[in-house]
């Protein structure tokens, strides 16, 4: 009897072993698309970028100081993209926490266009046309979303999608306890 | 030097038709010796889209991108380690297709052989309890009757 028992419970503990961990992957921690940033608890990388509206001004790191804030990562060619817009918009107007978006390896043409369309929930966009400043902030798939607390400090970074609860699971808590971080 | 290069995507393209749709770029180096750390370079560094390929047979837009870094980091005459240790701050360990030997990485490396060596152990244990179920010595009854079948067909 004992010489199917072994191999059958051993095989039924890895039957169980992978259904866990395939449930599990759907969770950002097991999620073999999300990497974990680098980026998290050091500064923001350092850069200037001309903005996408106004394109004689600048846009650059000293900006995302002295408070809490959002990057959030966007392309007018990225279909998450447009998913994510009209959480964004919302987010926007319950003012939590100021949104600033890096317009990535876009057109500026197609990028003013879009948010003409479906509305701009940016304080400020900067307009990243090359790529360079998102490879240095480590973007590898938009969009992404990075929380920044006062000291320009990088502490969340959320791949895909921000949803209604991502927000409230993982993004509102980190950006409430930032807040009350006076220091 | 581009002849060179031109001779090296014939024989890319000839030996599999991913490296040459991505090496459709074309990048200028000063010496063979830099092409050649490009080539390993992006051989070793993994295209963080598509995930299960290298940044030399990706033709994803962002593997675009990376090479473009590498080529601009070697033409300026950083070192290999430099440009690992740049894409490694960026991206994590994740982007190295080839992740370092180290105290956190034994299990991935060393874990095969481990593996093998339990295997092999198995074996020869299973083997050997075999072997012996199939020695246990005959009875009078059953030794009269091998030597009756050996003694009939070998006469």
């Amino acid at each position: 009897m004992a010489r199917f028992l072994i191999p059958l419970s051993i095989f039924l503990a890895l039957v169980a072993l992978f259904a866990v961990m395939l449930q599990r992957a759907k969770e950002p921690g097991y999620d073999p698309r999300s990497i974990p940033s680098p980026l998290i608890g050091k500064s923001v990388p350092q850069f200037a970028l001309p903005r996408l509206l106004e394109p004689n001004k600048q846009f650059d790191s000293s900006i995302l100081k002295g408070k809490v804030s959002l990057v959030n990562v966007w392309a007018s060619w990225c279909v998450e993209c447009r998913i994510e817009h009209p959480y964004l918009l919302e987010l926007a107007k319950t003012q939590d926490v100021p949104i600033y978006g890096l317009n990535w390896k876009d057109k500026r043409k197609d990028a003013m266009a879009w948010l003409a369309d479906l509305g701009n929930p940016y304080q400020l966009i900067g307009f990243d046309n090359t790529g360079t400043v998102g490879i240095n902030w480590g973007v590898y798939g938009v969009p992404e979303t990075y929380v920044v607390d006062r000291a320009g400090t990088v502490r969340l970074k959320v791949i895909g999608p921000l949803s209604p609860q991502r927000w409230r699971d993982k993004v509102l808590p980190m950006i409430h306890k930032l807040q009350e971080d006076k220091g | 030097m581009k002849a060179m290069f031109i001779a090296a995507l014939l024989a890319a393209s000839i030996a599999g038709a991913v490296p040459a749709l991505a090496a459709i770029q074309v990048f200028k180096f000063n010496t063979p010796e830099q092409e050649q750390r490009f080539q390993s370079l992006s051989d070793q560094l993994r295209c963080l889209v598509c995930q299960n390929e290298n940044l030399s047979a990706s033709n994803a837009d962002l593997a675009k991108d990376l090479r473009r870094e590498i080529h601009g980091m070697i033409v300026q005459g950083k070192t290999n380690k430099q440009i690992i240790d740049y894409m490694v701050a960026r991206y994590g360990e994740f982007v190295l297709y080839k992740p370092r030997i180290e105290f956190r990485t034994y299990l991935l490396w060393f874990g095969p052989f481990v593996l093998i060596i339990i295997g092999v152990g198995v074996l020869m244990v299973f083997v050997r309890k075999q072997g012996r179920k199939h020695t246990a010595a005959l009875n009078e009854e059953e030794r009269r009757r091998l030597d009756d079948l050996i003694s009939r067909h070998s006469g």
